[in-house]
């Protein structure tokens, strides 16, 4: 992984950044402990920026959301699902978030239901839930790459969210418009540490207000541009935790895109361990 | 004066059905929440060869199937009511022609347990070519051969939830007598199965089976194991006194199972054992393989998945003292395509094979959506190189396509 933050790659991403104003990151002033990957500067900076992300988002116990998912092909063809997800914040930041996600929609499919348990660099623990026979199959979470439920979403951009998956890096600082709105964000791209990601890399968009990911561009295996995710939408929930209520991802290769764009969140609707066990998954309709 | 036992255990299943209309009734005071849904479709299945049996049709098979989809559950979400009636109408077979209530329960989720009442349907197992361990609901056999259609169970379900596993008690009251091929239909044997069965215990359909299963997972290991006795789901089969037909006779049994599943990466290892006690010598039998999928062998992010599984069995092979099977000694193997696309298509294909006597059932599947609402499957069924001592002989000229299509609302 080290190999690609060569300068020839700094001097790619900051051709493509192409700021109005190059600015500075914002101050971090805490003392914190660096993991083992973390030997220059800017992988320190990344990484800070990275974990105040992360952070932000500590206390948020649980939640409740319905979703709905829009498909577009290149000829801009629509087909959409409901879906609904439910997640517990994981205990501490050596082990990920338990989620189950529900679908409503297409009716084919109405109740099908995965659950999962993430992890940092070991696989997910996943079980899929099929209505039809009642069966609940244990499946591989190796299939990373793989489009979930045939959009331009991957399963790992739903599940690799957490800040110990990746080596981050910081790149330049900046004003950027996404989604109609400027604002100065913080540039770290980050490095799959996990087996079998579709990404040589990602590059991050954090905002220096609140500290959210506003943009993510993905990076195949070649080291091309495939896809770009747009998080619009924020709203904060209580103290500092802040959700986004619209996901564009759109794949450059393709002409294909899928937007994903969630109802109000319920925090604190007293989900427990015991409802992100396989058993449940047969009563989530 | 006490009643009996007798009349207790007869009261059980009037008491289990009054127990969800009344859930019903009081839910529909919310008729506003149901969640509705359905589906409608039709059916073709065409049949490849003449019909070996005196009395089949040699018709191109037609059906109408319904199925309607009740959901409530209260605010709260701890009670739940679930209704799905079915029904299918067919061009041929008398006996295939028939209705169910698939689910029809109440459930209420504790704090520390969860309760359901009424007629629920629940899968036990792991693997794909045989579904030995599976055990709760009868199997709806005149729908497919395949025995994945199950008739709703007359049942009382605990379960808790505990640290180290779930732990689910069941309380059977009412047996569902399995469901065969009539007379006109196909993939049968040369008599038909009458609907006169025969039970060993004098409760007949009526005596109240229990079971029991632990589940729990650690790492990548998921664990079940589960005991049942009760009235066998898998009858064994009397010739009648007239000598043209025969009887299902369901004798009680003792079983205990495991299941195991290994998941590591794209590979997937499978197993599954019983033991049964009740039809001729006690017997065991296991079923077992893998499952390896090759991720994105397509820029669209397709998967291929090979299965190979193998099966033993070590039953009586007399059907008057163990129920037939045609997994005595068998291997599996076949592969799945997963396109991963927005009309979820796939198409899965195998073949039994005895390793005996070289006995071949092959199958494909193929499926897909199109639009929101339209579901197509093609399935083909296909029997090779049976031998006639073999459970596939008396459907080796019952070779298939069958053609789904069905409406969902």
């Amino acid at each position: 992984m080290k190999t690609l933050t060569t300068n020839l790659w700094r001097n790619a991403l900051l051709a493509t950044a192409a700021f109005a104003v190059i600015a500075t990151p914002s101050a971090i002033a805490q003392d914190i402990d660096l993991p083992d990957w973390v030997d220059s500067d800017s992988e320190r900076q990344g990484y800070e920026i990275a974990m105040r992300s992360d952070n932000s988002d500590n206390g948020f116990g649980d939640s409740r959301v319905e979703a709905r998912m829009v498909l577009r092909n290149a000829a801009g063809q629509e087909t959409s699902r409901e879906l609904s997800f439910q997640t517990l914040e994981r205990a501490d930041n050596t082990v990920g978030d338990k989620s189950v996600v529900v679908f409503h929609t297409p009716a084919d499919v109405e109740g099908t239901a995965l659950l999962s348990h993430a992890r940092i660099l070991e696989p997910d623990d996943q079980w899929l839930y099929l209505p039809a026979l009642a069966r609940v199959r244990r499946i591989s979470s190796a299939n990373k790459s793989g489009p979930f439920v045939g959009s331009e979403f991957a399963f790992e951009d739903f599940t690799a969210v957490e800040l110990n998956k990746y080596e981050h890096n910081y790149v330049s600082s900046g004003d950027v418009e996404i989604g109609g709105e400027t604002m100065t964000v913080d540039v770290v791209e980050r490095f799959p540490r996990y087996e079998n990601s579709g990404y040589s890399r990602q590059v991050s968009y954090i905002d220096q207000d609140i500290y959210q990911i506003r943009r993510i561009e993905f990076f195949d295996r070649r080291g091309d541009l495939l896809k770009t995710l747009d998080l619009t939408d924020y709203r904060e929930y209580g103290d500092g935790i802040w959700r986004a209520h619209a996901l564009t991802m759109t794949n450059h290769q393709t002409g294909k895109s899928t937007e994903l764009v969630y109802s109000d969140y319920e925090f604190d609707v007293g989900l427990s361990d015991n409802d992100f066990v396989r058993g449940v998954l047969e009563r989530q309709y | 004066m006490l009643p009996s036992l007798r009349t207790l255990r007869s009261l059980v299943l009037p008491a289990l059905i009054l127990a969800a209309v009344i859930g019903l009734a009081h839910a529909t005071a919310h008729a506003q929440d149901w969640d509705i849904g359905g589906s409608a479709g039709v059916e073709t299945r065409i049949f490849l060869d003449d019909p070996a049996w005196p009395g089949q049709s040699d018709d191109v098979q037609s059906s109408i199937i319904l199925e309607g989809d009740f959901r409530w559950r209260s605010e709260d979400r701890r009670h739940q009511l679930v209704v799905v009636p079915w029904a299918r109408i067919d061009s041929t077979d008398d006996e295939r022609t028939h209705a169910d209530l698939r689910e029809g329960f109440y459930r209420y989720i504790g704090d520390t347990f969860t309760l359901e009442t009424g007629l629920i349907k629940v899968f036990w197992g792991v693997t794909e070519s045989r579904h030995l361990v599976d055990i709760i609901n009868q199997t709806d056999l005149v729908e497919d051969s395949d025995g994945e259609d199950k008739l709703g169970q007359p049942a009382l379900r605990l379960t808790s939830q505990r640290d180290w596993g779930r732990l689910e008690f069941f309380l059977l009251p009412g047996f569902r007598e399995r469901t065969f091929p009539g007379r006109d239909g196909r993939l049968r044997g040369p008599l038909p199965v009458t609907q006169a069965p025969l039970y060993e215990h004098a409760d007949e359909e009526r005596h109240v089976d229990l079971a029991a299963r632990w589940s729990h997972f650690l790492g990548d290991w998921d664990l079940g194991l589960a005991a049942f006795h009760g009235t066998d789901r898998e009858p064994v089969f009397a010739i009648s006194d007239s000598g043209d037909s025969l009887h299902p006779l369901y004798r009680i049994i003792t079983q205990v199972s495991a299941d195991v599943q290994l998941t590591r990466g794209p590979w997937l290892w499978k197993g599954e054992a019983i033991v049964r006690e009740g039809q001729g010598d006690t017997f065991g039998a296991f079923s077992g393989g893998l499952e390896y999928t090759f991720y994105g062998i397509t820029a669209s992010g397709a998967d291929f998945g090979v299965l190979a599984e193998y099966h033993l069995d070590g039953r009586d092979s007399d059907p008057a003292i163990a129920p037939p099977t045609a997994f005595d000694n068998d291997i599996f193997l076949g592969g799945r395509l997963a396109l991963n696309d927005i009309n979820d298509t796939a198409i899965l294909g195998g073949a039994v094979i005895d390793t005996e006597n070289g006995s071949t059932a092959a199958l494909i599947e193929a499926e897909r959506r199109f639009g929101s609402y339209i579901f197509l499957e093609l399935e083909g069924r296909f029997t090779l190189n049976v031998d006639e001592r073999d459970a596939l002989f008396p459907a080796d000229r019952d070779d298939a396509l069958t053609l789904r299509l069905t409406r969902h609302f």
